[in-house]
Protein backbone atom coordinates (compact mmCIF):
# COMPACT_ATOMS: atom_id res chain seq x y z
CA UNK A 1 0.00 0.00 0.00
CA UNK A 2 1.67 3.18 -1.13
CA UNK A 3 0.98 6.66 0.15
CA UNK A 4 2.50 8.14 -2.99
CA UNK A 5 4.90 10.02 -0.69
CA UNK A 6 8.53 9.02 -1.07
CA UNK A 7 11.25 9.16 1.53
CA UNK A 8 15.00 8.67 1.29
CA UNK A 9 16.01 6.04 3.79
CA UNK A 10 18.21 3.00 4.43
CA UNK A 11 17.00 -0.39 3.20
CA UNK A 12 18.33 -2.98 5.62
CA UNK A 13 19.30 -6.61 4.97
CA UNK A 14 15.90 -7.86 6.20
CA UNK A 15 13.96 -5.43 4.01
CA UNK A 16 13.02 -3.04 6.82
CA UNK A 17 13.47 0.71 6.35
CA UNK A 18 15.63 2.77 8.71
CA UNK A 19 15.95 6.56 8.81
CA UNK A 20 19.23 6.77 10.73
CA UNK A 21 22.49 4.93 10.20
CA UNK A 22 23.96 4.35 13.63
CA UNK A 23 26.83 2.08 14.58
CA UNK A 24 25.71 1.15 18.10
CA UNK A 25 28.02 0.02 20.89
CA UNK A 26 25.67 -1.93 23.13
CA UNK A 27 26.51 -3.05 26.68
CA UNK A 28 24.94 -6.34 27.79
CA UNK A 29 25.13 -5.16 31.40
CA UNK A 30 25.84 -2.11 33.56
CA UNK A 31 29.46 -3.07 34.24
CA UNK A 32 30.23 -3.06 30.51
CA UNK A 33 29.17 0.56 30.08
CA UNK A 34 32.71 1.85 30.62
CA UNK A 35 34.16 -0.33 27.83
CA UNK A 36 31.35 0.69 25.45
CA UNK A 37 31.83 4.37 26.22
CA UNK A 38 35.58 4.00 25.67
CA UNK A 39 34.99 2.47 22.22
CA UNK A 40 32.52 5.22 21.31
CA UNK A 41 34.94 7.91 22.49
CA UNK A 42 37.69 6.36 20.36
CA UNK A 43 35.86 5.53 17.14
CA UNK A 44 34.03 8.47 15.55
CA UNK A 45 30.59 7.81 14.13
CA UNK A 46 29.62 5.30 16.81
CA UNK A 47 27.19 5.70 19.68
CA UNK A 48 27.36 3.94 23.08
CA UNK A 49 24.08 2.97 24.73
CA UNK A 50 24.87 2.78 28.45
CA UNK A 51 22.14 1.56 30.83
CA UNK A 52 21.74 0.36 34.41
CA UNK A 53 20.86 -3.34 34.29
CA UNK A 54 21.65 -6.79 32.92
CA UNK A 55 23.01 -8.64 35.94
CA UNK A 56 21.19 -11.33 37.97
CA UNK A 57 17.86 -10.74 36.30
CA UNK A 58 15.62 -13.77 35.89
CA UNK A 59 12.29 -14.95 34.51
CA UNK A 60 10.09 -12.52 32.61
CA UNK A 61 12.30 -9.60 33.67
CA UNK A 62 15.32 -11.27 32.04
CA UNK A 63 13.32 -12.04 28.90
CA UNK A 64 12.40 -8.36 28.70
CA UNK A 65 16.07 -7.42 29.09
CA UNK A 66 17.09 -9.65 26.17
CA UNK A 67 14.13 -8.47 24.08
CA UNK A 68 15.11 -4.84 24.67
CA UNK A 69 18.81 -5.41 23.94
CA UNK A 70 18.24 -7.52 20.83
CA UNK A 71 15.45 -5.26 19.58
CA UNK A 72 17.60 -2.16 19.98
CA UNK A 73 20.48 -3.68 18.02
CA UNK A 74 18.05 -5.05 15.44
CA UNK A 75 16.29 -1.69 14.92
CA UNK A 76 16.59 -0.60 11.26
CA UNK A 77 18.05 2.76 12.37
CA UNK A 78 21.14 0.76 13.42
CA UNK A 79 23.44 -0.15 10.54
CA UNK A 80 25.78 -2.33 12.58
CA UNK A 81 26.28 -3.19 16.22
CA UNK A 82 29.12 -4.04 18.60
CA UNK A 83 27.96 -5.85 21.75
CA UNK A 84 30.13 -5.91 24.89
CA UNK A 85 29.30 -7.94 28.02
CA UNK A 86 31.14 -9.08 31.09
CA UNK A 87 30.92 -12.76 30.05
CA UNK A 88 30.46 -14.50 26.70
CA UNK A 89 27.18 -16.41 27.26
CA UNK A 90 24.61 -13.65 27.43
CA UNK A 91 26.74 -11.54 25.06
CA UNK A 92 26.50 -14.23 22.39
CA UNK A 93 22.75 -14.61 22.93
CA UNK A 94 22.28 -10.92 22.13
CA UNK A 95 24.68 -11.08 19.16
CA UNK A 96 22.75 -14.05 17.74
CA UNK A 97 19.45 -12.25 18.17
CA UNK A 98 20.68 -9.17 16.31
CA UNK A 99 22.42 -11.29 13.65
CA UNK A 100 19.04 -12.77 12.67
CA UNK A 101 18.32 -9.47 10.87
CA UNK A 102 21.37 -10.07 8.66
CA UNK A 103 23.12 -6.89 9.78
CA UNK A 104 26.81 -6.81 10.79
CA UNK A 105 27.19 -7.51 14.52
CA UNK A 106 30.06 -8.69 16.74
CA UNK A 107 30.35 -9.51 20.44
CA UNK A 108 33.18 -9.07 22.93
CA UNK A 109 33.43 -10.15 26.55
CA UNK A 110 35.57 -8.68 29.28
CA UNK A 111 36.32 -11.59 31.67
CA UNK A 112 39.79 -13.05 31.08
CA UNK A 113 40.61 -10.04 28.84
CA UNK A 114 40.12 -6.91 30.92
CA UNK A 115 38.68 -3.61 29.73
CA UNK A 116 41.76 -2.45 27.81
CA UNK A 117 42.17 -5.47 25.54
CA UNK A 118 38.40 -5.68 25.08
CA UNK A 119 38.18 -2.01 24.11
CA UNK A 120 41.07 -2.45 21.66
CA UNK A 121 39.47 -5.45 19.92
CA UNK A 122 35.99 -3.91 19.93
CA UNK A 123 37.37 -0.63 18.59
CA UNK A 124 38.93 -2.36 15.60
CA UNK A 125 35.58 -4.00 14.79
CA UNK A 126 33.69 -0.75 15.42
CA UNK A 127 36.00 1.06 12.99
CA UNK A 128 35.32 -1.58 10.36
CA UNK A 129 31.56 -1.12 10.92
CA UNK A 130 31.87 2.67 10.63
CA UNK A 131 33.44 2.26 7.19
CA UNK A 132 30.64 -0.12 6.16
CA UNK A 133 27.89 2.13 7.51
CA UNK A 134 29.29 5.34 6.10
CA UNK A 135 29.18 3.86 2.61
CA UNK A 136 25.49 3.00 2.90
CA UNK A 137 23.39 5.32 0.75
CA UNK A 138 19.82 6.39 1.24
CA UNK A 139 17.45 4.91 -1.32
CA UNK A 140 13.93 5.83 -2.32
CA UNK A 141 11.36 4.15 -0.07
CA UNK A 142 7.66 4.73 0.50
CA UNK A 143 6.41 6.67 3.50
CA UNK A 144 4.10 3.72 4.18
CA UNK A 145 7.13 1.57 5.06
CA UNK A 146 7.79 3.54 8.23
CA UNK A 147 7.04 2.28 11.73
CA UNK A 148 5.92 5.35 13.67
CA UNK A 149 5.40 5.26 17.45
CA UNK A 150 3.82 7.90 19.66
CA UNK A 151 3.86 8.84 23.32
CA UNK A 152 3.03 12.16 24.99
CA UNK A 153 4.72 13.82 27.96
CA UNK A 154 4.60 16.84 30.23
CA UNK A 155 1.05 16.96 29.02
CA UNK A 156 -1.36 19.76 29.75
CA UNK A 157 -4.81 20.70 28.56
CA UNK A 158 -3.47 21.92 25.20
CA UNK A 159 -2.18 18.40 24.53
CA UNK A 160 -5.74 17.11 24.30
CA UNK A 161 -6.85 20.13 22.27
CA UNK A 162 -4.02 20.35 19.74
CA UNK A 163 -0.89 18.17 19.73
CA UNK A 164 -2.45 14.75 20.50
CA UNK A 165 -5.31 15.19 17.98
CA UNK A 166 -2.62 16.17 15.44
CA UNK A 167 -0.92 12.81 16.00
CA UNK A 168 -4.30 11.07 15.79
CA UNK A 169 -5.03 12.76 12.49
CA UNK A 170 -1.66 11.56 11.14
CA UNK A 171 -2.47 7.97 12.19
CA UNK A 172 -5.96 8.21 10.67
CA UNK A 173 -4.33 9.24 7.39
CA UNK A 174 -1.24 6.97 7.29
CA UNK A 175 -2.33 3.71 8.91
CA UNK A 176 -4.74 2.84 6.09
CA UNK A 177 -1.70 3.12 3.76
CA UNK A 178 0.26 0.47 5.65
CA UNK A 179 2.43 2.09 8.31
CA UNK A 180 2.87 0.45 11.71
CA UNK A 181 1.73 2.64 14.61
CA UNK A 182 2.16 2.20 18.36
CA UNK A 183 0.81 3.76 21.53
CA UNK A 184 1.35 2.64 25.11
CA UNK A 185 1.21 4.20 28.59
CA UNK A 186 -0.96 1.64 30.34
CA UNK A 187 -1.34 3.67 33.56
CA UNK A 188 -2.13 6.88 31.76
CA UNK A 189 -5.15 5.38 30.06
CA UNK A 190 -6.82 5.11 33.46
CA UNK A 191 -10.03 7.07 33.26
CA UNK A 192 -10.32 6.44 29.53
CA UNK A 193 -9.78 2.66 29.61
CA UNK A 194 -13.38 2.06 28.52
CA UNK A 195 -12.79 4.20 25.43
CA UNK A 196 -9.39 2.58 24.77
CA UNK A 197 -10.94 -0.88 25.10
CA UNK A 198 -13.65 0.09 22.62
CA UNK A 199 -10.99 0.87 20.01
CA UNK A 200 -9.67 -2.71 19.93
CA UNK A 201 -10.15 -4.33 16.53
CA UNK A 202 -11.64 -7.57 17.86
CA UNK A 203 -13.11 -8.92 21.11
CA UNK A 204 -9.90 -10.97 21.58
CA UNK A 205 -7.73 -7.84 21.40
CA UNK A 206 -10.13 -5.97 23.65
CA UNK A 207 -9.89 -8.71 26.26
CA UNK A 208 -6.11 -8.69 26.00
CA UNK A 209 -6.09 -4.92 26.55
CA UNK A 210 -8.36 -5.07 29.59
CA UNK A 211 -6.27 -7.85 31.11
CA UNK A 212 -3.08 -5.82 30.75
CA UNK A 213 -4.72 -2.64 32.07
CA UNK A 214 -6.21 -4.44 35.07
CA UNK A 215 -2.89 -6.14 35.85
CA UNK A 216 -1.24 -2.73 36.07
CA UNK A 217 -3.92 -1.55 38.47
CA UNK A 218 -3.75 -4.65 40.66
CA UNK A 219 -0.10 -5.66 40.53
CA UNK A 220 1.60 -2.28 40.31
CA UNK A 221 -0.64 0.48 41.63
CA UNK A 222 -2.66 -1.34 44.29
CA UNK A 223 0.37 -3.34 45.42
CA UNK A 224 2.73 -0.39 45.82
CA UNK A 225 0.75 2.75 46.46
CA UNK A 226 1.24 4.44 49.82
CA UNK A 227 -1.65 6.90 49.58
CA UNK A 228 -3.31 7.83 46.35
CA UNK A 229 -1.28 8.61 43.25
CA UNK A 230 -2.14 12.30 43.28
CA UNK A 231 1.51 13.31 43.66
CA UNK A 232 2.61 11.26 40.64
CA UNK A 233 -0.42 11.13 38.36
CA UNK A 234 -1.00 13.77 37.17
CA UNK A 235 2.59 14.98 37.56
CA UNK A 236 3.53 18.34 39.03
CA UNK A 237 4.16 19.54 35.47
CA UNK A 238 0.74 18.33 34.34
CA UNK A 239 -0.89 20.18 37.24
CA UNK A 240 1.03 23.38 36.49
CA UNK A 241 -0.32 23.06 32.95
CA UNK A 242 -3.90 22.83 34.15
CA UNK A 243 -4.56 19.07 34.19
CA UNK A 244 -6.31 18.10 37.41
CA UNK A 245 -7.17 14.39 37.33
CA UNK A 246 -5.90 11.16 35.77
CA UNK A 247 -9.20 10.85 33.89
CA UNK A 248 -8.68 14.24 32.25
CA UNK A 249 -5.08 13.35 31.40
CA UNK A 250 -6.07 9.99 29.93
CA UNK A 251 -8.77 11.46 27.71
CA UNK A 252 -6.25 13.88 26.22
CA UNK A 253 -3.68 11.11 25.85
CA UNK A 254 -6.10 8.91 23.90
CA UNK A 255 -6.60 11.65 21.30
CA UNK A 256 -3.26 10.38 19.90
CA UNK A 257 -4.89 7.38 18.25
CA UNK A 258 -7.23 9.45 16.15
CA UNK A 259 -10.86 8.83 15.39
CA UNK A 260 -10.92 6.02 12.84
CA UNK A 261 -8.28 3.36 13.35
CA UNK A 262 -8.49 0.50 15.81
CA UNK A 263 -5.51 -1.36 17.27
CA UNK A 264 -4.94 -4.87 16.04
CA UNK A 265 -2.89 -6.34 18.88
CA UNK A 266 -1.62 -5.77 22.41
CA UNK A 267 2.15 -6.09 22.66
CA UNK A 268 4.29 -7.00 25.64
CA UNK A 269 6.97 -4.38 26.47
CA UNK A 270 9.50 -4.25 23.59
CA UNK A 271 7.64 -6.99 21.67
CA UNK A 272 7.90 -6.70 17.91
CA UNK A 273 4.51 -6.40 16.16
CA UNK A 274 3.61 -9.58 14.28
CA UNK A 275 0.20 -8.99 12.78
CA UNK A 276 1.26 -6.82 9.86
CA UNK A 277 0.65 -3.12 9.26
CA UNK A 278 -1.68 -1.30 11.63
CA UNK A 279 -1.90 0.31 15.03
CA UNK A 280 -0.62 -1.58 18.10
CA UNK A 281 -1.01 -0.99 21.81
CA UNK A 282 2.08 -1.78 23.89
CA UNK A 283 1.98 -2.38 27.64
CA UNK A 284 4.43 0.26 28.86
CA UNK A 285 5.12 2.57 31.74
CA UNK A 286 4.10 6.16 31.14
CA UNK A 287 7.60 7.44 31.92
CA UNK A 288 8.82 8.87 28.62
CA UNK A 289 12.31 7.40 28.39
CA UNK A 290 11.12 3.91 29.38
CA UNK A 291 8.25 3.93 26.90
CA UNK A 292 10.34 5.31 24.02
CA UNK A 293 13.13 2.80 24.66
CA UNK A 294 10.61 -0.07 24.52
CA UNK A 295 9.04 1.24 21.31
CA UNK A 296 12.45 1.59 19.64
CA UNK A 297 13.31 -1.95 20.75
CA UNK A 298 10.10 -3.20 19.11
CA UNK A 299 11.39 -1.83 15.80
CA UNK A 300 9.84 1.63 15.52
CA UNK A 301 12.08 4.04 13.60
CA UNK A 302 10.36 7.42 14.06
CA UNK A 303 8.72 8.72 17.21
CA UNK A 304 6.12 11.46 17.61
CA UNK A 305 6.07 13.12 21.00
CA UNK A 306 3.27 15.61 21.69
CA UNK A 307 4.06 17.81 24.67
CA UNK A 308 2.24 20.60 26.45
CA UNK A 309 4.55 21.96 29.11
CA UNK A 310 7.72 20.93 27.24
CA UNK A 311 9.23 17.48 27.82
CA UNK A 312 12.78 17.48 26.39
CA UNK A 313 13.11 13.69 25.83
CA UNK A 314 15.11 12.08 23.03
CA UNK A 315 16.30 8.60 22.15
CA UNK A 316 19.76 7.52 21.02
CA UNK A 317 18.66 5.58 17.92
CA UNK A 318 15.13 6.79 17.09
CA UNK A 319 14.43 10.42 16.15
CA UNK A 320 11.80 11.90 18.47
CA UNK A 321 9.70 14.63 16.83
CA UNK A 322 8.27 17.09 19.37
CA UNK A 323 4.87 18.60 18.70
CA UNK A 324 3.36 21.28 20.91
CA UNK A 325 0.17 23.29 20.79
CA UNK A 326 0.87 25.38 23.89
CA UNK A 327 1.53 29.00 22.79
CA UNK A 328 3.74 29.68 25.82
CA UNK A 329 5.82 26.50 25.47
CA UNK A 330 6.53 27.05 21.78
CA UNK A 331 7.77 30.52 22.71
CA UNK A 332 9.80 29.85 25.88
CA UNK A 333 11.11 26.39 24.88
CA UNK A 334 11.25 26.83 21.12
CA UNK A 335 14.57 24.99 20.80
CA UNK A 336 12.83 21.75 21.84
CA UNK A 337 9.83 21.91 19.52
CA UNK A 338 9.96 20.53 15.98
CA UNK A 339 6.37 21.31 15.05
CA UNK A 340 4.36 24.21 16.44
CA UNK A 341 0.63 23.53 16.27
CA UNK A 342 -0.41 26.32 18.66
CA UNK A 343 -2.39 27.75 15.75
CA UNK A 344 -4.98 25.10 16.61
CA UNK A 345 -5.90 26.78 19.91
CA UNK A 346 -6.07 30.16 18.17
CA UNK A 347 -8.36 28.56 15.56
CA UNK A 348 -5.90 29.51 12.81
CA UNK A 349 -5.07 25.94 11.98
CA UNK A 350 -7.43 22.98 11.72
CA UNK A 351 -6.51 19.55 13.09
CA UNK A 352 -6.65 18.37 9.48
CA UNK A 353 -3.96 20.89 8.47
CA UNK A 354 -1.91 20.19 11.60
CA UNK A 355 -1.96 16.46 10.71
CA UNK A 356 -0.69 17.27 7.20
CA UNK A 357 2.06 19.45 8.70
CA UNK A 358 3.09 16.55 10.93
CA UNK A 359 3.25 14.19 7.94
CA UNK A 360 5.52 16.73 6.20
CA UNK A 361 7.75 16.83 9.28
CA UNK A 362 7.86 13.01 9.39
CA UNK A 363 9.00 12.96 5.75
CA UNK A 364 11.66 15.59 6.41
CA UNK A 365 12.88 13.75 9.52
CA UNK A 366 12.95 10.43 7.69
CA UNK A 367 14.96 12.09 4.93
CA UNK A 368 17.59 13.12 7.47
CA UNK A 369 16.51 16.34 9.17
CA UNK A 370 17.81 16.13 12.73
CA UNK A 371 15.14 16.61 15.37
CA UNK A 372 15.43 19.15 18.16
CA UNK A 373 16.22 16.33 20.60
CA UNK A 374 18.96 14.97 18.32
CA UNK A 375 20.52 18.41 17.85
CA UNK A 376 20.43 19.01 21.61
CA UNK A 377 22.08 15.64 22.35
CA UNK A 378 19.16 13.93 24.08
CA UNK A 379 19.91 10.20 24.14
CA UNK A 380 17.75 8.89 26.96
CA UNK A 381 17.97 5.08 26.96
CA UNK A 382 16.18 3.57 29.93
CA UNK A 383 15.46 -0.09 30.45
CA UNK A 384 12.16 -1.18 31.97
CA UNK A 385 12.68 -3.42 35.02
CA UNK A 386 9.77 -5.59 36.15
CA UNK A 387 11.04 -6.56 39.61
CA UNK A 388 14.16 -6.87 41.78
CA UNK A 389 17.06 -8.98 40.56
CA UNK A 390 18.06 -12.26 42.16
CA UNK B 1 8.21 27.30 3.92
CA UNK B 2 7.44 24.59 6.39
CA UNK B 3 5.56 24.67 9.62
CA UNK B 4 8.48 25.29 11.93
CA UNK B 5 8.33 27.86 14.66
CA UNK B 6 4.90 29.28 14.27
CA UNK B 7 4.32 29.47 10.55
CA UNK B 8 0.73 28.50 11.04
CA UNK B 9 -1.51 28.86 8.04
CA UNK B 10 -4.76 30.72 8.06
CA UNK B 11 -7.71 28.42 7.63
CA UNK B 12 -9.28 28.73 4.21
CA UNK B 13 -12.90 29.84 4.09
CA UNK B 14 -13.91 26.61 2.39
CA UNK B 15 -12.74 24.67 5.43
CA UNK B 16 -13.85 26.64 8.43
CA UNK B 17 -15.52 29.87 9.50
CA UNK B 18 -12.94 32.65 9.35
CA UNK B 19 -15.00 35.27 11.10
CA UNK B 20 -13.90 34.15 14.56
CA UNK B 21 -11.07 35.97 16.22
CA UNK B 22 -8.74 34.02 18.52
CA UNK B 23 -10.76 32.58 21.40
CA UNK B 24 -9.92 32.92 25.08
CA UNK B 25 -11.52 29.65 26.05
CA UNK B 26 -12.01 26.31 24.27
CA UNK B 27 -14.62 23.71 25.17
CA UNK B 28 -14.36 20.20 23.71
CA UNK B 29 -17.98 19.07 23.80
CA UNK B 30 -21.42 20.57 24.36
CA UNK B 31 -21.91 18.24 27.34
CA UNK B 32 -18.86 19.72 29.12
CA UNK B 33 -19.27 21.88 32.21
CA UNK B 34 -15.68 23.22 32.10
CA UNK B 35 -13.58 24.91 29.41
CA UNK B 36 -9.84 25.58 28.98
CA UNK B 37 -8.16 29.00 28.92
CA UNK B 38 -5.92 29.19 25.82
CA UNK B 39 -4.48 32.69 26.19
CA UNK B 40 -1.77 33.93 28.54
CA UNK B 41 -2.42 36.56 31.18
CA UNK B 42 -6.22 36.26 31.31
CA UNK B 43 -7.45 38.83 33.84
CA UNK B 44 -10.48 38.77 36.11
CA UNK B 45 -13.40 40.50 34.46
CA UNK B 46 -12.41 39.59 30.89
CA UNK B 47 -15.35 38.87 28.65
CA UNK B 48 -14.11 35.70 27.00
CA UNK B 49 -14.83 34.47 23.50
CA UNK B 50 -15.51 30.78 24.06
CA UNK B 51 -15.51 28.23 21.24
CA UNK B 52 -16.85 24.67 21.35
CA UNK B 53 -14.41 22.69 19.17
CA UNK B 54 -16.99 19.97 18.48
CA UNK B 55 -18.85 22.23 16.04
CA UNK B 56 -17.07 25.62 16.21
CA UNK B 57 -20.07 27.26 17.86
CA UNK B 58 -19.24 30.14 20.17
CA UNK B 59 -20.56 32.01 23.18
CA UNK B 60 -19.35 34.69 25.57
CA UNK B 61 -18.71 34.39 29.27
CA UNK B 62 -16.96 36.56 31.88
CA UNK B 63 -13.93 35.15 33.73
CA UNK B 64 -14.32 36.05 37.39
CA UNK B 65 -10.72 35.29 38.33
CA UNK B 66 -7.30 35.64 36.70
CA UNK B 67 -6.82 32.13 35.33
CA UNK B 68 -3.55 30.81 33.83
CA UNK B 69 -3.31 29.45 30.31
CA UNK B 70 -4.27 25.77 30.18
CA UNK B 71 -6.38 25.92 33.31
CA UNK B 72 -10.10 25.19 33.52
CA UNK B 73 -13.05 27.51 34.05
CA UNK B 74 -16.51 26.43 35.26
CA UNK B 75 -19.16 26.95 32.58
CA UNK B 76 -21.93 26.69 35.18
CA UNK B 77 -22.13 26.87 38.96
CA UNK B 78 -20.53 23.70 40.33
CA UNK B 79 -20.92 22.48 43.90
CA UNK B 80 -19.14 19.76 45.92
CA UNK B 81 -20.18 16.31 44.73
CA UNK B 82 -20.92 17.42 41.16
CA UNK B 83 -19.32 15.38 38.37
CA UNK B 84 -17.08 17.41 36.09
CA UNK B 85 -17.51 16.69 32.39
CA UNK B 86 -14.82 17.34 29.76
CA UNK B 87 -14.51 15.66 26.33
CA UNK B 88 -18.12 14.69 27.11
CA UNK B 89 -16.68 12.33 29.76
CA UNK B 90 -16.45 12.11 33.56
CA UNK B 91 -13.11 13.56 34.72
CA UNK B 92 -13.77 13.60 38.48
CA UNK B 93 -15.78 15.06 41.32
CA UNK B 94 -15.96 18.57 42.77
CA UNK B 95 -14.69 18.70 46.37
CA UNK B 96 -15.22 22.46 46.66
CA UNK B 97 -17.43 24.99 44.90
CA UNK B 98 -16.77 26.94 41.71
CA UNK B 99 -19.24 29.47 40.35
CA UNK B 100 -19.62 29.99 36.61
CA UNK B 101 -16.49 31.81 35.40
CA UNK B 102 -14.29 30.61 38.26
CA UNK B 103 -11.15 28.46 38.31
CA UNK B 104 -11.54 24.65 38.53
CA UNK B 105 -8.37 22.76 39.51
CA UNK B 106 -6.79 20.68 42.28
CA UNK B 107 -8.27 22.93 45.00
CA UNK B 108 -11.85 21.96 44.12
CA UNK B 109 -11.71 18.93 41.74
CA UNK B 110 -10.50 15.41 42.49
CA UNK B 111 -10.26 12.12 40.62
CA UNK B 112 -12.74 9.35 41.34
CA UNK B 113 -10.04 6.75 40.62
CA UNK B 114 -7.41 6.92 43.30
Amino acid sequence: MSTGRKIWAYRRENGRVGVRNHVAILPVDDISNAACEAVAAHIQGTIALPHSYGRLQFGEDLELHFRTMIGTGANPNVAACVVIGIEPGWTQKIVDGIAATGKPVAGFSIENNGDIATVAAASRKAKEFVHLASEQVRVECDLSELWIAAKCGESDTTTGLASCPTVGNMYDKLIPHGIYGCFGETTELTGAEHLAAARAATPEVREKFMKVWKAYQDEVIEAHKTSDLSDSQPTKGNIAGGLTTIEEKALGNLEKIGKKVSYIDVLKPAEMPARGPGLYFMDTSSAAAECNTLQAAAGYVVHIFPTGQGNVIGNPIMPVIKVSGNPRTVRVMSEHIDLDVSGVVRRELTIEQAGDALIDMIVRTANGRMTAAEALGHREFVMTKLYRSA
Amino acid sequence: MGYLQGHARRVGPEEEDLTLSAPHLLVHDHKDNVGVVVVEGLEAGTEMLCVVTEDNSDFRMVAHQAIPIGHKVALKDLKPGDTVIKYGQDIGRMVGPAARGEHVHVHNLKTKRW
